[in-house]
């Protein structure tokens, strides 16, 4: 699916100024949210603030947990009631939850958790990030698993990527995981805060509400007896295949005729496509590819990009976490350059322009 | 002539061998529970979390929905579906490793949220699945495979004495120590869990019971021999009593549990009457 069909969707009403975080936690609202557990971290102590206001207009539940590793598994035991429910955390809060974020997939249990990323490692900074690509996008914590990852790059997109986030993890029972950055959280932006289609109403058959009039249902990621835990694994497995074919989002601009494209997610995406801009007032063929799944990767899509341009050029703020899935997927035909900035560096729009036209040469 | 049943397996309890070792308080323990769960009648809204360690088969024995929790969390969990949906009857299961070790973080917020939940804590002084290393509850000189000299209090600290730490917290509504070394004790056991679950039918908090029993196959002693360990050496370090009672003086079982919003207005009501016997 290109991200046209669903972030661009012709809206009426009036676009509000918006800060990113509060985008964010209002489409979790208006995807029917049922409750919000979270810790205090910077930078994202926004989300947490507004729904521990706005939760009770709508009737939803806002506790504020002991710790991150508390806060998700007041998540596991909401979801598996049948409930609509996320966290927030970032950099370290993240890396504590990975033990329930495990928990979560094996399980297979759906709810969002959004990760405003922090730079690190250990304590790091509040200073915007992508550092925490890899272990998104890998799973993070123990045992053979993925989230879905998503990656906004706009206030509008923190609204309505989470709102797509709960149906997304409600299909798949699986949780849906938004990888975004202090400048995305704090940046204020106008936006739409309605969303651009209904929520999904999936049945929950599974969950647990009581054994009445139905045999007792159990919910574990333990399997002890014959070859039951590998076949769990096969199971999941099978989802993830079935999730690369059906979700995949990106967004292309000026590739039709280019020498080379930039490949970027989020902010640093922001400021490649200024870069992208200015290079083609240059006259240069410059494009611009934006993975909008982070897992999935558009893989199709950037493998017939890498088929008919002469090189791309990879940007993010890290020091090459996606580099290496591009590689994968562009294969040994086509050159992948780099560009990255770590531990809370953001590239300038020149310094992207300069290295553009480094690798167009 | 009409004959009355008086003895039965309890409705929520299934119908199959259990894996535990013989002479083990789980088997006891779960009959105890299933029991309370049939005399309120939840069984149509009860969900039992399970720790990591022994009894994380809960699901085989129990016939209720179940839900495994990661090492500690349980009462994490049990948070996260109490508030999620407040009608459910949510109990925890877990050992003296899983409640009083790794999870004492979430043990100690959940008690002091005042979280209508209740739960179980079998303290045998030792982690029984992982082969008898240290818990938190191993008593003073207690060998175990990872203190083989015995635990020393300079060096491991002192055991953890949960029933009491629980009273101390307002939102705990009971809190019980009980044995299951005489039929006695088993029905002072019994009389706790369902004192237990009434704290939480009454929305009163959270409702706490310590099991002291023995883990033979830890211990290397025939049943006879571990439960003389319990009376002997288990009760002299972890006093049985009830250490806090603050259920309203008459509880009607078949009150109806009040939604969220009025669940502080239903605090209210309970009283603070704690002693120790």
């Amino acid at each position: 699916m290109n991200a046209t069909a669903v972030m661009t969707q012709e809206r009426t009403g009036k676009r509000a100024l918006v800060q990113g975080n509060i985008a964010l936690a209002e489409g979790a609202v208006q995807a029917g949210l049922d409750c919000y557990f979270g810790y205090p971290i910077t930078p994202q102590n926004q989300v947490p603030e507004y729904l521990s206001a706005r939760l009770p207009e709508t009737g939803g539940v806002f506790v504020q947990a002991e710790s991150e590793l508390a806060s998700i598994n007041m998540v596991l035991g909401a979801a598996a009631t049948g409930a609509r429910v996320m966290t927030s955390s970032s950099g370290p809060g993240i890396s504590l939850m990975q033990e329930g974020i495990s928990f979560l997939a094996g399980d297979q249990l759906p709810c969002v958790i959004a990760n405003i990323m922090r730079s690190g490692p250990g304590l790091g900074g509040i200073k915007p990030t992508q550092g925490d690509y890899l272990q998104a996008t890998r799973g993070g914590g123990h045992g053979d698993y993925h989230t879905i990852v998503l990656a906004p790059a706009s206030a509008q997109e923190m609204f309505d990527l989470t709102h797509k986030a709960f149906d997304l993890a409600d299909t798949y029972r699986n949780p849906v995981l938004i990888l975004a950055d202090a400048i995305l959280g704090q940046m204020k932006e106008p936006a739409y805060l309605e969303p651009a289609y209904p929520r999904l109403e999936i049945k929950k058959d599974w969950a647990l509400t009581g054994a009445d009039n139905r045999p007792a249902r159990n919910i574990r990621s333990m399997y002890l007896e014959g070859d039951d835990q590998e076949q769990l694994n096969y199971t999941l497995r099978d989802k993830y295949d079935k999730i690369k074919k059906e979700i995949p989002m990106w967004e292309s601009a000026d590739t039709d005729d280019a020498d080379l494209v930039v490949v970027a997610f989020g902010t640093a995406a922001r400021i490649a496509s200024s870069a992208v801009r200015m290079a083609r007032i240059e006259g240069l063929r410059v494009g611009l590819f934006r993975p909008i799944t982070l897992f999935p990767l558009p893989e199709d899509a950037l493998r017939e990009l890498a088929s008919r341009v002469k090189r791309l050029l990879v940007v993010e703020m890290n020091l090459g976490q996606m580099l290496h899935d591009v590689r994968a997927v562009a294969g040994a035909d086509v050159d992948v350059a780099f560009h990255g900035r770590p531990g809370g560096g953001v590239p300038t729009v020149r310094e992207v322009l300069d290295k553009i036209k480094e690798n167009i040469a | 002539m009409t004959v009355k049943k008086v003895f039965g397996r309890p409705e929520s309890l299934c119908d199959v061998p259990t894996l535990y070792c013989g002479g083990c308080g789980h088997g006891v323990a779960h009959r105890l529970t299933a029991e309370a769960i049939d005399h309120f009648g939840v069984r149509s809204r009860a969900v039992g979390i399970a720790p990591a360690g022994c009894s994380v088969l809960l699901y085989k024995y129990f016939d209720v929905d179940t839900i495994e929790s990661a090492h500690g969390r349980a009462l994490a969990v049990g948070t996260g579906m109490k508030r999620a949906n407040p009608d459910l009857f949510v109990f925890s299961y877990q050992g003296d490793g899983d409640l009083a070790s790794i999870g004492m973080c979430e043990t100690i917020h959940t008690a002091n949220r005042g979280e209508s939940i209740t739960a179980i804590f079998i303290n045998n002084a030792v982690y029984g699945m992982t082969g008898g290393q240290m818990a938190p509850t191993t008593l003073p000189g207690q060998r175990t495979t990872t203190t083989p000299a015995g635990r020393c209090v300079e060096r491991e600290g002192a055991p953890i004495k949960m029933a009491e730490m629980m009273a101390t917290f307002d939102g705990v509504a009971y809190s019980e120590r009980v044995a299951l070394y005489d039929p006695r004790q088993i029905r002072r056991a019994r009389k706790a869990v369902f004192r237990a679950f009434e704290a939480q039918l009454n929305n009163c908090g959270l409702g706490f019971v310590e099991i002291l029993a023995p883990c033979v196959t830890n211990l290397k002693m025939t049943p006879d021999k571990a439960q003389q360990w319990v009376v002997e050496e288990l009760c002299a370090t972890f006093p049985l009593g009830v250490y806090k009672d603050a259920l309203p003086k008459e509880t009607n079982e078949s009150k109806p549990v009040p939604a969220a919003p009025e669940r502080a207005g239903a605090t209210a009501e309970c009283g603070s009457v704690a002693h120790a016997d």
